[in-house]
């Protein structure tokens, strides 16, 4: 039975060979780290009558049911499908989009991270590619989701804009600025350096006048890698203001990287073997809009 | 130094996040809606993340004083019972 097994189908379909013959560790998908209740409970229940009666989570927020028998795999495939689960990838391709629950939930959000993930996951998950490629998206500067972990992470930040006449010169934004971008000048009005300020946004949240106007927008990061080597993930273009943009630079990389990418080669290689210069470009262009 | 009056002050440097808050959160809560809490913090952590936190909880910010002494003294208004 074992040699008949077709793993690079199965990895595909989410099924992680384990070390017990004939097991396999299902990976489901979870987009942004949310399951339903209902997905919960189902999961529990293949988990109990297929599995060990446990699941392992994940390091990219993602839900395994280990212990599957290779003769199940069809009933526990339709199982999950009737409580609205279905399987994950392995291999190479766009694997689980991650996020932190981002300005719908999280005061410290300045984008709705969740949104956003379920947007990649809409236009890239399990797309082939010569390896895997993960995106992550992450709300704010606290960086909970290690936005530059990821072939392409995704940061959001605030473009902001001072307003002197709603400002009563507490003084509050100049601590809460991490960046030393902020000053008072004689009239006690704010001055901003925006050669020091991270788009992190604690002014406009900190602000009790509000007397900041603001953007929303998003930082990305290029070729993180965080496995047998780290790299840290690259910013190339500024921060970003709309979707249409953010989507037009995610298409030019990961297009860079099917095109130019050796099998089994991580983004951040194929960067470095190619030269990073043309990829600078590409991405410069489509930010551009060219 | 400070040019505000008020009419209940707490110190929070001897407490660590999040009892910085908490301690001056609990003060506020005795208030009245309308009197004045003056909050002295340390510098660093507690200045960075307390205005905001009280900011958040509904109360109305008017100034922050630097102690010259490596603390600040934050001056709010209580909004509400």
């Amino acid at each position: 039975m074992a040699e008949q097994i077709d793993y690079s189908s199965l990895k595909k379909g989410g099924f992680m060979r384990q070390k017990q013959k004939g097991f396999f560790s299902l990976r489901l998908a979870v987009v942004g780290g949310n399951l339903t209740a209902e997905n919960i409970k189902t999961i529990a229940e293949v988990a109990e009558k297929y599995g060990h009666g446990y699941v392992h989570m994940t390091s990219r927020q993602g839900v395994e049911i280990p212990f599957i028998n290779f003769n199940d795999i069809e009933e526990v495939r339709a199982k999950l499908l009737e409580g609205g689960v279905k399987p994950g990838v392995c291999g190479p391709r766009v694997r689980t989009v991650t996020a932190c629950q981002g300005s719908a939930i999280c005061p410290s959000g300045c984008i709705d991270s969740y949104e956003l993930a379920k947007e990649f996951d809409e236009r890239y998950f399990g797309r082939e590619l010569p390896h895997k490629f993960k995106f992550g998206v992450t709300g704010c500067m606290n960086n909970c989701l290690k936005s530059e972990e990821n072939d392409l992470g995704v940061k959001g930040g605030y473009i902001i804009d001072y307003k002197a006449d709603k400002c009563i010169s507490c003084g509050v934004c100049i601590k809460a600025c991490r960046e030393g971008a902020l000053s008072l000048d004689d009239n006690g009005k704010v001055v901003l350096d925006t050669s020091k300020c991270n788009n992190c946004g604690r002014c406009v949240k900190s602000c009790p006048a509000d007397s900041w106007d603001y953007e929303p927008g998003y930082i990305v990061s290029f070729g993180g890698l965080f496995g047998n080597q780290i790299y840290k993930g690259e910013q190339i273009v500024p921060i970003i203001k709309d979707k249409e943009t953010l989507f037009r630079v995610a298409d030019a990389a990961i297009d860079f990287f099917d095109k130019h990418a050796n099998a089994g080669e991580r983004f951040r290689k194929t960067l470095q073997r190619v030269g990073e210069e043309e990829f600078r470009k590409e991405i410069q262009a489509a930010y551009e809009g060219k | 130094m400070a040019d505000i009056a008020f009419d209940e002050s707490v110190d929070i440097t001897d407490k660590v996040c999040p009892l910085t808050f908490v301690k001056a959160k609990v003060t506020l809560d005795e208030l009245d809606d309308g009197q004045i809490l003056a909050i002295r913090m340390n510098d660093g952590e507690p200045v960075q993340n307390v205005p905001r936190s009280i900011k958040d909880e509904g109360h109305q910010i008017l100034k922050l004083d630097d102690n010259g002494d490596g603390t600040y003294t934050l001056y709010v208004k209580k909004v509400g019972d």
